[in-house]
């Protein structure tokens, strides 16, 4: 039997925000907390940096419409000169739509295929989904864990260190065998 | 200190939107309830049954269609254009509603449309997907529909980039992948619920594999927040954009009644009109079926039939500014075109466009109407009624007689027109019940958003 951490219950936003900030000034790094919609204020009590998916979603948005621009002109310039009622090849304007229309595709793609990456989903097998309890973090539980591969990690600690900041429900996550 | 008899704004409006002591949990019961029944309510298999009969009807006609071709269509010389491109608009600006719901009136900060995005959203999907398959099948030769695509090819042959008909491709079709990845990035959360709660292993598979192993960390929820608040960013004017290219497949043109600048916002306050009407007509029906009239409120039901207000009379300014240019552009066949549509032969097709989209909102100045359910539902319709005569107007009547009294003729649809119309309606509530039957309506993670003790600061920002 292999353990892979320990979470606690907490009975409503405010006290897992509290249990954030307090687990964040213990010095644990690999902790997360758990609720059935996002919180306001998470983000600063966990001490977590903004989010980096901005970034890739611009890189994607301008490759978008760079590709938009790029196949309109090389289609019309280069590859298909095509003269109708003897308007311009390189017709710029009458390219804005498409170009714009492919920023907005490759950016919605950056934005969801992003956030899958940065979250590492799908991945069907977590520790968290070792505990029973836990599955009503999806309906109406708010849950601290803290994993194993914590550096500050000790069960015994942790355990007690929970139970300190008025967590309840401590249960260590262990897999079946 | 805060005087607790004294209620805070936060408090006031989260009674209004879900009155009644609600709290996470029924909240979860409520919603996800309706997913899980055991026994399938018998309103639900009869609108399923008529549904599958209407595709069936779809589905011969549509393949009537490809063997014999367009010819079966009430399409003439000069109406080229007949019920396929009415259809086309009419089902595109259906599906404006979900996106203006979900994205614009999220950045706004509206919690209300918690209530009614996902059901927004999902009636987007299918009206575009009903919108889509006309294009696809107008084209007579629908196994070569793929030249819309500009992919190599043996015959070296690629797609004018300059018309309006290849931008409209564009559009739509981005439209309709980024309302997917919309309604999708939405629905993780609830289907870990549903896959949390689910009672059989089957279930919980299927889920849980939608799910992707979400567990509502706030490492996921932050970088889930941010996708959410960009995807919203950039359908804002994804959506606005849409139903402009629409517009400029007609606009572009030459001819007198749609040659005009007005067409693009004039299109976009018309379609989240009709959009707004199909929300209400459905989410009517599913509150009812569903007893969920404790979570999509009189208050929601009112509030959209504001904003069916305010649209209604964007569009009937842009009636009537078509006819003030129409006099003022001193052009005789402008003049004519416009004259023609309210006293030539399809006046009652005008008539009834006018008194759907200009009379019938006017009631909404008054709360009593806005909050009348049976007189809501039967307004809501007619709207969309309304809607269909305006784009009946603009294609058939601006056709019929253009320039060259020789070339007038009258326009009369055939049955198959008729029928592929109504088919779509197959298409559509087939998609729909299914979405009903199966998946939650309401976004659970976004509806315990509007509890003021989801809020861990409230208390202390009034």
């Amino acid at each position: 039997m292999n353990t892979y951490g320990v979470i606690a219950r907490f009975n409503d936003p405010v006290e897992l925000v509290h249990a954030a900030e307090k687990v964040r000034d213990a010095g644990f790094t690999d902790f997360d907390c758990h609720s059935p919609f996002p919180i306001h204020g998470m983000d600063d009590a966990m001490g977590l940096k903004r989010s980096k998916l901005g970034y890739l979603i611009g890189v994607m948005g301008l490759t978008g419409a760079l590709f938009g621009f790029g196949l309109q002109t090389w289609i019309h310039s280069i590859e298909y000169p095509m003269n109708i009622s003897g308007k311009p090849f390189f017709a710029y304007p009458a390219y804005a739509i498409i170009t714009f229309e492919l920023m907005v595709l490759f950016s919605a793609f950056g934005a969801v295929f992003g956030m899958m990456y940065f979250n590492s989903i799908p991945r069907f097998h977590h520790p968290v989904f070792y505990s029973d309890k836990f599955s009503r973090v999806t309906s109406d539980a708010f849950y601290v864990s803290i994993e194993i591969s914590d550096p500050k990690y000790n069960e015994q600690e942790v355990k007690s260190f929970l139970d300190k900041i008025g967590g309840t429900d401590i249960e260590v996550l262990k897999d079946e065998n | 200190m805060i005087d607790h008899k004294i209620k805070s704004k936060a408090e006031i409006r989260a009674e209004k939107l879900l009155p009644g002591n609600q709290d996470f949990t029924t909240i979860t019961d409520d919603i996800a309830g309706v997913p899980e029944q055991k026994k399938t309510p018998i309103q639900w298999w009869l609108l399923f049954g008529l549904a599958l009969s209407l595709l069936a009807i779809f589905a011969g006609s549509v393949g009537f269609l490809i063997w014999e071709g367009t010819g079966i269509w009430g399409i003439n010389n000069p109406v080229f254009w007949g019920w396929a491109i009415i259809n086309f608009v009419w089902w595109v600006g259906i599906g404006h509603a979900g996106t203006l719901i979900s994205a614009i009136l999220h950045l706004f900060r509206q919690n209300w449309r918690n209530a009614i995005n996902r059901f927004a959203e999902t009636m987007t999907l299918f009206a575009v997907i009903c919108a889509l398959v006309f294009p696809g099948i107008h084209v007579g030769r629908i196994w070569v529909a793929y030249w819309f695509l500009p992919i190599p090819n043996q015959m070296g042959m690629w797609p004018n980039m300059r018309s309006p008909l290849i931008w409209d491709f564009f559009a739509v079709f981005t439209y309709f992948t980024v309302s997917l990845l919309f309604w999708y990035t939405g629905l993780i959360p609830d289907l870990a619920t549903l896959r949390d709660r689910a009672k059989t292993n089957l279930k919980r598979k299927i889920y849980g594999f939608f799910a992707l192993g979400w567990r509502g960390g706030n490492r996921q929820w932050q970088h889930y927040e941010l996708a959410y608040l960009v995807l919203a960013g950039i359908s804002t004017p994804l959506v606005l954009s849409v139903h402009s290219v629409v517009s400029s497949d007609f606009a572009t043109s030459v001819i007198p009644g749609w040659h005009t600048t007005i067409f693009p916002p004039y299109f976009v306050a018309g379609a989240i009109y009709s959009g707004f009407g199909m929300v209400m007509t459905l989410s009517i029906i599913a509150r009812k079926v569903y007893n969920l009239g404790h979570i999509i409120t009189l208050e929601h039901l009112d509030k959209m039939a504001q904003i069916m207000l305010l649209t209604g009379c964007m569009v009937g300014y842009a009636y009537s500014m078509e006819f003030f240019v129409a006099w003022y552009s001193g052009n005789a066949y402008e003049s004519f075109a416009f004259v023609n549509r309210a006293l030539g032969p399809y006046w009652w097709g005008y008539w009834a466009m006018i008194f759907c989209n200009v009379v019938v909102p006017q009631f909404f100045w008054f709360e009593r109407y806005r909050r009348h359910i049976p007189f809501l539902f039967i307004t809501s319709i007619l709207v969309n009624i309304g809607m269909w005569f305006e784009r009946f107007v603009i294609v058939v009547i601006t056709l019929h007689r253009d320039f060259m009294p020789g070339a007038w003729a009258m326009y009369n649809p055939t049955i198959f027109d008729v029928s592929i119309y109504i088919g779509t309606f197959g298409l559509f509530f087939t998609g729909f019940l299914l979405f009903l039957r199966f998946l939650p309506m309401v976004s659970i993670a976004e509806a315990k958003l509007v509890l003021p003790e989801s809020n861990p600061h409230h208390g202390h920002e009034e």
